[in-house]
Order: C-alpha cells, then sequence, then structure tokens
C-alpha cells in the first residue's frame, strides 16, 4: 500500500544555505511519525515546504496526487492540519475568532470534539488569545487544527515551553487523536515521541539518516548519535 | 467663541477627507505591505468619475439626486479601479514590496498625467446642491453645510468599517491577515480574496473623501489627491500603520491643528503638521508597527 | 574588462563630451540643433545634472537601501537658497555658495536624524512629509524670498559672468559635466570604501549588521547626508541653468522623477542613474516635441491624448520596466553579458531572487 504522504527529493535554500538536501519521507495512514533531530536541522523547514509555505523543490504527494506545485491554501483544503512551532495564534482576535476562522467552508466543524478535549476553550471564548498563557495558546493551536476532518496533521514541537503537567495533558489529547487521525509530529521530549509514534524518522544534515521503530530510540548510541546529548530519555 | 466653533467643524471636515483617504492605506499597508501611491489617483478617479457622470445626467432635474446618484457612480468606479490595479498590478509582485511600491508611483504619475490630458490642468467646478452651500447657525456661528456631510460620512465608514472588520468572515480574515498573512493561508484560506477587497474598499473611501473635496473646494483638479495623499501620509504614520481607530484619531489632531494653527498665526497650518510628526516620531519611535482595530 | 579599461573608458568617454561644444554640426534630428548650440548645450547641461543627482538618489536608495521620498527637498534648498542669497540678500556667489553648503548639511542632518528613527515604508512617508514642509514654504513665501507659485529669477549681477548669457552656455556645460563626473567619482569612492559596504550589507540585512556591533543608523546617517548634499549642489547649478528656481522643484513629484531615473537605469548601480537621469531629462525634453509633432497630432484622440503627456508615456514605461526590466537599462547590458558568458550566473541570481519567496501563493 503507498503511503498517505510521500515526500521526495525535497530542496529548500534559504538565503545562502541550502537547508534541505533531498529529504524522503514517508508517512502511512494511521498513527504518528515522528520527526526527529538536532535543533536547527530543518524539521520546521520540512513541515512549512510541505505546506508551501516555503519555495521549495521535490516532489510531495498526497493520496498519490502531487501537491508540491500548490499554493498553500489549496493544499491544506485538501485535508492538511497544521499547528506551528510557535502556535502563531492570533493575539488580537478572541479565542472563538481564531476558532471561527479556521473552520473551511462548507465543512462541519466539530466543536464537540474541540470543546471536549479542551473544556476551557469554550469558557475563554470571548478572551484575547494574546492575553492566554502559553499552555492555554497551544489548545487553541492544536484545537484549531482539529475542528477540521484532516487527512494529515503537521504538528511541531506542542510540549515546547510547557511545564511537565502541561506536557502530560497535551501528550493524552495527541495519543486521543492518533486514534482516528494521521500526524507528522515533531517533538524533542523522546518520552512523549515513546509513547505516541508508531515510526520515527530521524533528520541530518538537510537528509532522512534514519527510519524505523520507536524502539530505536532505546539504543543509547544511536540516539547520541543522532540527536546528540541534549535528549533526556 | 463662534468663530472657534467655526475653526472646529471646519477642521473637523478636513479631518473626515483625510481619514477617508489614510484608513485605506492604512488597512492596505496593514494587510499587504504595500504603501500605495496610487491612492491620491484613486481619489482623483473618483472624483472626476463623480463630476463627468453629474454633467452627464442633466436628464435628473433634483440638484440633490442627480448628485448623489453621480457620486454614488464615482465610487463604483473608484472602488473598480482599484480593484483592477490590485488585480492587475500588485498581485504579480506579491511580497516584492519596493517593487509594488515603485509601479503604484509609476500608476499615480500616469494616472494624474491622463486626467490632465483628457480634462486639462484648471480646475473643474463641482455642481453641487446649493443647500450643501448655506449656512446653519449653532450659537452664534454659521457653519457651512457641506461640514455636517463630511463629518458625517467619515463617522459612518469608520462605523462600517468597523462593524465589517469585527462581525464579518472578511473582517476576521483581513484583521487576522494583518497579524501574520502566512498562517492565514495555512488555514486554508486564499488570503489574496482579501487584498483585492481592501483595495477595493480603499478605492471606495478614496473616491469618497474625493467627492467630498470637490463639495468643500467646489471644484476638483488633477492633482487634488497628490495633496491630500500626503497628509493622509502623515496621519498614518501618526496614527500606527495598519490602525483604523489611530487613523481617525490622527486625522482629528491633524485637521484641528491645521485649522488652529492657520486661524491664529497666518498661514502656517500646514507646517505645524509636519512639526507634529516630528515631534511624535521623537516622542514615540516605536509606535510605527500598527494593528488593525 | 581589466582595470586599465575600465579607467580608460569612463576618461574618454569624459574627454569626448567636453569637446561637444566645439562640435558645429547636428545629429539628425535628435536634438533640437547642432551640438554646439546653446539649445542643444542646455540641454545636455541640464541632463548631466539629472545624472549626478540621480546618483545622489541611488547612493540612498540603491546602495543603501533607504526609500526616501523627500530627496526634491535637498536640490530645492540647493537652487533657493543660493537664488535668495545673491537676488534677495544680494551676496556675492561664493558667499551664496557657502551659505547653501551649510545648508546642504545641516537640513539633511536634522531631517535624518529624526526620519531614521523609523525605517522602511514609514522612513519614505515620514521624508515626503519633511519634503512637502519645504513646498509648503516656498509656496506660502512668508518673506517674500521666494516668490511663491512664480519663479524666482535670480539677479545675474552677483553671479559669475561666465555662467551668464546665451553665448556662455557652454561654460555651464563644462560646470553641469564636472559636476557629474565629481558625483560619480564620490558615490563610486564611497561605495567601495569599508563604510560603503557596511551600507550594502545594511541594505542587504540589517540585522546582520547590528549583530556584528556596528550602529547602522550612524552610517544611514551618512549617507543621507552626503545623498543629500550632493543632491543640494546639483540645485545650485540648476539655477544656474535655469536663470532662477521655480516651485516645481519642490514637489514630491520631483522626487518620484529621480526614483523613476534611478530605477530606468538600474538601481543600485554606478551607471544606471548616470544613464537614466539624462536619458529621462532628454526623453521628457523630446516627448513634449514630439507629443506636439505632427504624426501625434494626427492620431484619433483616444492615442493623442495620453502619447502628448510626457508623465502619461514615462509613467507607463516605468510600470513596463519594473515589470520586465528589473535591473533597468543598464542591467539590460549585464543580462546580454550574461548570455554570452552563459546563463548560470543569471540563474543564479534569479534563484535568490525575492520572486520565488513566497507565502505561499
Ligand atoms: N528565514 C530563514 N532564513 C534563513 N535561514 C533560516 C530561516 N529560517 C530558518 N533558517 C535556518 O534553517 C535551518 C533549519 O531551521 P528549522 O527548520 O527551524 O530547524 P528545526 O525546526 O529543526 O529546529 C536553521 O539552521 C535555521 O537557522
Ligand atoms: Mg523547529
Amino acid at each position: 500500500m503507498p503511503a498517505l504522504l510521500e515526500v521526495r527529493d525535497l530542496h529548500v535554500h534559504l538565503g545562502e544555505s541550502h537547508v534541505l538536501q533531498g529529504v524522503d519521507l514517508d508517512v502511512p495512514a494511521g498513527g504518528i511519525t515522528a520527526l526527529l533531530g538536532r535543533n536547527g536541522v530543518g524539521k520546521t523547514t520540512t513541515l512549512r515546504a510541505l505546506l508551501g509555505l516555503m519555495p521549495r523543490r521535490g516532489s510531495v504527494r498526497l493520496d498519490g496526487d502531487a501537491i508540491e506545485r500548490e499554493a498553500t491554501h489549496r493544499i491544506v483544503l485538501r485535508g492538511l492540519g497544521y499547528v506551528p512551532e510557535d502556535r502563531d495564534v492570533f493575539a488580537g482576535l478572541t479565542v472563538d475568532e481564531n476558532l471561527k476562522l479556521a473552520v473551511r467552508d462548507g465543512e462541519d466543524a466539530r466543536y464537540d470534539l474541540v470543546y471536549d478535549l479542551f473544556p476551557e476553550l469554550k469558557q475563554r471564548g470571548r478572551q484575547r488569545a494574546g492575553t492566554l498563557s502559553g499552555g492555554q495558546q497551544q489548545m487553541v493551536a492544536i484545537g484549531r487544527a482539529l475542528l477540521n476532518r484532516n487527512r494529515l496533521l503537521l504538528i511541531d514541537e506542542p510540549t515546547k515551553g510547557l511545564a511537565p503537567a502541561l506536557v502530560a495533558d497535551v501528550a493524552r489529547v495527541l495519543e486521543r487523536v492518533a486514534e482516528s487521525e494521521t500526524a507528522l509530529l515533531v517533538e524533542q521530549n523522546l518520552a512523549v515521541v515513546r509513547r505516541l509514534a508508531g515510526a520515527i524518522v530521524v533528520l541530518d544534515q538537510g537528509r532522512v539518516v534514519h527510519t524505523g521503530p520507536p524502539t530505536d530510540l532505546d539504543d543509547e548510541a544511536l540516539v547520541h548519535r543522532l540527536l546528540g546529548v541534549g535528549h533526556a530519555a | 467663541m463662534s468663530t472657534f466653533l467655526l475653526l472646529t467643524i471646519t477642521g473637523l471636515g478636513l479631518a473626515a477627507m483625510y481619514f477617508l483617504v489614510a484608513s485605506g492605506l492604512s488597512l492596505i499597508y496593514g494587510l499587504m505591505g504595500v504603501l500605495n501611491f496610487a491612492h491620491g489617483a484613486f481619489l482623483t478617479v473618483g472624483a472626476y468619475a463623480t463630476w463627468f457622470a453629474e454633467s452627464k445626467l442633466g436628464g435628473i432635474s433634483s440638484l440633490t439626486w442627480r448628485f448623489v446618484l453621480a457620486s454614488l457612480i464615482g465610487l463604483l468606479v473608484g472602488g473598480i479601479f482599484a480593484a483592477l490595479v490590485e488585480l492587475v498590478l500588485i498581485r504579480p509582485l506579491y511580497l516584492r514590496h519596493i517593487e509594488q511600491v515603485l509601479v503604484t508611483v509609476g500608476l499615480s504619475l500616469a494616472t494624474v498625467a491622463l486626467v490632465q490630458g483628457i480634462w486639462g490642468n484648471d480646475p473643474r467646478l463641482y455642481a453641487v446642491p446649493p443647500w450643501l452651500h448655506e449656512t446653519t447657525s449653532v450659537g452664534s456661528a454659521s457653519i457651512p453645510n457641506d461640514r455636517w456631510i463630511e463629518i458625517a460620512a467619515a463617522l459612518l465608514v469608520l462605523a462600517g468599517l468597523k462593524a465589517f472588520l469585527r462581525y464579518t468572515r472578511y473582517g476576521l480574515i483581513i484583521r487576522a491577515g494583518v497579524e501574520n498573512r502566512a498562517m492565514v493561508t495555512a488555514l486554508g484560506i486564499d488570503v489574496r480574496k482579501a487584498f483585492t477587497l481592501v483595495f477595493a474598499i480603499g478605492g471606495v473611501a478614496a473616491s469618497l473623501a474625493g467627492v467630498l473635496s470637490g463639495v468643500y473646494f467646489s471644484e476638483v483638479d488633477p492633482g487634488r489627491g497628490t495633496s491630500l495623499l500626503i497628509f493622509a501620509f502623515i496621519v498614518v504614520v501618526i496614527g500606527g500603520l495598519g490602525s483604523i481607530t489611530g487613523s481617525a484619531v490622527a486625522s482629528v489632531v491633524v485637521g484641528l491643528t491645521q485649522q488652529y494653527v492657520n486661524y491664529y498665526s497666518s498661514g502656517i497650518g500646514d507646517l505645524s503638521i509636519v512639526l507634529v510628526l516630528a515631534l511624535v516620531l521623537l516622542a514615540r519611535p516605536a509606535s510605527l508597527e500598527g494593528r488593525t482595530a | 574588462m581589466s582595470k586599465a579599461l575600465r579607467l580608460l573608458v569612463p576618461l574618454a568617454l569624459v574627454g569626448l563630451l567636453a569637446l561637444v561644444p566645439t562640435f558645429g554640426f547636428g545629429l539628425g534630428g535628435v536634438f533640437p540643433g547642432p551640438l554646439s548650440s546653446p539649445g542643444t548645450l542646455q540641454l545636455l547641461a541640464v541632463c548631466f545634472v539629472f545624472s549626478g543627482v540621480a546618483l545622489s538618489y541611488d547612493l540612498l536608495f540603491g546602495f543603501t537601501g533607504l526609500l526616501s521620498f523627500g530627496h526634491a527637498l535637498y536640490f530645492a534648498a540647493g537652487a533657493y537658497v543660493s537664488a535668495i542669497a545673491v537676488t534677495k540678500w544680494h551676496w556675492s556667489f561664493a558667499e551664496a555658495c557657502l551659505v547653501t553648503a551649510a545648508v546642504g548639511l545641516v537640513l539633511p542632518a536634522i531631517v535624518g536624524w529624526i526620519s531614521l528613527r523609523t525605517s522602511g515604508i514609514a522612513f519614505a512617508m515620514v521624508t515626503l512629509a519633511f519634503a512637502q514642509a519645504g513646498e509648503i514654504l516656498v509656496q506660502k513665501d512668508p518673506h517674500g524670498w521666494t516668490g511663491g507659485n512664480d519663479s524666482l529669477g535670480y539677479d545675474y549681477h552677483h553671479v559669475p559672468a561666465i555662467f551668464v548669457g546665451v553665448f556662455n552656455t557652454k561654460n555651464l556645460y563644462w560646470l553641469a559635466l564636472g559636476y557629474a563626473v565629481v558625483v560619480f567619482s564620490i558615490v563610486a569612492w564611497t561605495v567601495r570604501s569599508s563604510p560603503g559596504h557596511v551600507l550594502q550589507a545594511i541594505r542587504e540585512n540589517e540585522r546582520r549588521v547590528e549583530v556584528l556591533g556596528l550602529r547602522t543608523r550612524r552610517y544611514k546617517l551618512l549617507a543621507f547626508v552626503l545623498g543629500s548634499f550632493l543632491a543640494t549642489a546639483g540645485g545650485v547649478i540648476y539655477m544656474l541653468a535655469f536663470n532662477g528656481a521655480s516651485p516645481g522643484i519642490t514637489t514630491p513629484d520631483f522626487t518620484l522623477m529621480l526614483l523613476v531615473m534611478v530605477v530606468l537605469g538600474g538601481t543600485g548601480t554606478l551607471w544606471g542613474p548616470i544613464l537614466g537621469g539624462a536619458l529621462y531629462w532628454y526623453a521628457d525634453q523630446r516627448l513634449v516635441a514630439v507629443g506636439g509633432s505632427h504624426a501625434i497630432q494626427s492620431l484619433p484622440s483616444v492615442l493623442r491624448t495620453p502619447l502628448s503627456q510626457p508623465l502619461f508615456v514615462l509613467g507607463v514605461l516605468f510600470i513596463l520596466v519594473v515589470f520586465f526590466l528589473p535591473g533597468g537599462v543598464v542591467g539590460l547590458a549585464a543580462r546580454g553579458r550574461a548570455g554570452r558568458r552563459g546563463l548560470r550566473r543569471l540563474e543564479d541570481s534569479l534563484r535568490r531572487s525575492p520572486r520565488l519567496e513566497g507565502e505561499g501563493l
């Protein structure tokens, strides 16, 4: 069976630097695939390139359809949900407005699901997103991606900068999401990756250097070599 | 006291025109990062289209209705012209801000020259209903009626724009786009439609300013757009790029300062505005990143 | 081109241009009369003035990335202050030049210091506002010095006799040529000096320069004052060429015209504005002649009306250049060379061009 997302020979240049130098990557339908790598290796760049948010070369297929030449909004309307690294909620808009903006024309918004996962978003509907805490902003960012029924979620470091209790909350949410959806997840917290991911993909020096099951993370030498020392097991 | 009242109302009338030009400029800049030099051309196009339509509508005997209809046609023409400019000239240069500014510069030169070529350099008389130039007594002051119309039009546009930004889906898209355009597209929204829309809105508002300036000065000339545009630039910088409310407040400050200073110290009101701008910049250099509100 | 050649060609060109007032022949319909006629020399002199002024503007816009919309102010200051000094204050020409030079340094220092608190588009708007103050001042004419809406003719008793009168047009020609050469030399030297490299780095990426610990605002102010000062000097020669100053040079349209000259010629190059300034002025003057010509006047009015407006033709031309000829005239020449050398370099520059950077549109 072909993968849901097939990336071949993806290149990105940013200014003088050749950030992605031919990334090959498959995301199978169902469950979570984790994208790992050192800081600055190009994980965020990969997600943004898939979405057409930066100039890129190479082939990207979603369910067999080539999407690498399409505009971002068209790619997204094919059923891609994006949770960006720094949340990028609209600070001047209320929580309600942030969610409303994400609802796509002609689709039923899954408010029930979102409010079930994050009851706080319902209570804080009229609060400006800029005045929320980091954890609450992350709920908005994840919530707005879940409002629509997506074929693939691109989630970039959802636990970054969160307190440990909140990290566990987010992990719980993602676990539930993974039961019914497919996601490509960038995540530095290896404990979270072990718990959620069905497969891991490691980036280094602009290329994919390792693919395998999450149990590969038990190999300390491998982790050290590919991800550096900063990673807590 | 009556002089003061007259000056105030007249200043607000001027402020109304500045606001109508500045609000569109500010929205366009806020959403797209484009400094639209052709905004003065929109004003000129709207004002001349109104004047032209009015001269062809002799069949309508009521001067008031003729003028209202001509104005509506002028606003429509100005709005369509602006939308076409966005589609044809601005969109292909997406994100190339300097080139976009250059194109609007070229357009503004060419449009003004074309209007000069067709209708000449001399001012054209604006035939407005006579009651607009009659006065109404407020206390001991006699206020020309057109001032009320100018102020009311600006207030309506202000309220309309705020409501549009607040309650409609496109308003939501524009407010979000001013903050972070890329994220709006990443939600599956074609933000370019909003670009065309803000140009059209800006074109209509500028045309309205053109019509009102025709009423205020009783005539229209090809250079009117450029001269109002410069004050609108000052308003936008003082009020904060991208902020509608900021533009409204700054227009009032600029309009009133200009009138008061002009009256109390023979004709240097326009210079005093530049001084206000300098003071604002010195006091508040970081005020220039605006948001819509 | 070898280094010697790079020096030789401009020198030969200047030498040739310096001899033009001795050429008694004409060039068909290219100029209004023989090359040595006062009409042609006057036209060429003003072309040189605009070559220099356009290059002074390019120092700001093309080399430093400062989009100033107020360059007219400094040019007009040169013309008006010198004209007022000789005509209204009855100063000698030397004294007038001294005070004009002082204004040409102090005025941009103050305006630049304030305007450079902003950057980008806001800087454009603020510089425009200050220039507007200059226009208003000239029009309001508070002391009866500027002549308001009318032009201010100079008092020829206080202007060196060698620059007065039709028979001395050749002296004016040489003066203007000298001005363009001096501006070219100063700007060329500046952009190749190490502060000049900082200016170009600021244009590329101001943040990065700041990270290196350099105070970018100081460098920008330096460029602003130098560029404005050179424009002021051009204003003085313009004043001599037109026997005074006129309010048209204080308007925003005048600055826009400089911008058009730079972009037409080639932004961020030395030769581009030199060519662009001269070509624009030439085209503007000759288009008036062409616009009034029989060929144009006999066209149907849909075509005749726009084509007889020089600013319309130039405005449209300008838009076309921005769209289809981003490097201007000089860029076109460079592209020809690139074609002969193979397309590799052009492709490199295209890959880096912002056209490909997107937000997904
Ligand atoms: N706009 C940009 N311009 C130039 N370089 C960039 C830009 N954005 C990111 N980079 C560089 O690209 C590389 C990859 O960044 P990123 O994808 O954010 O890494 P990661 O998400 O893996 O930490 C980094 O070295 C970063 O410095
Ligand atoms: Mg990242």
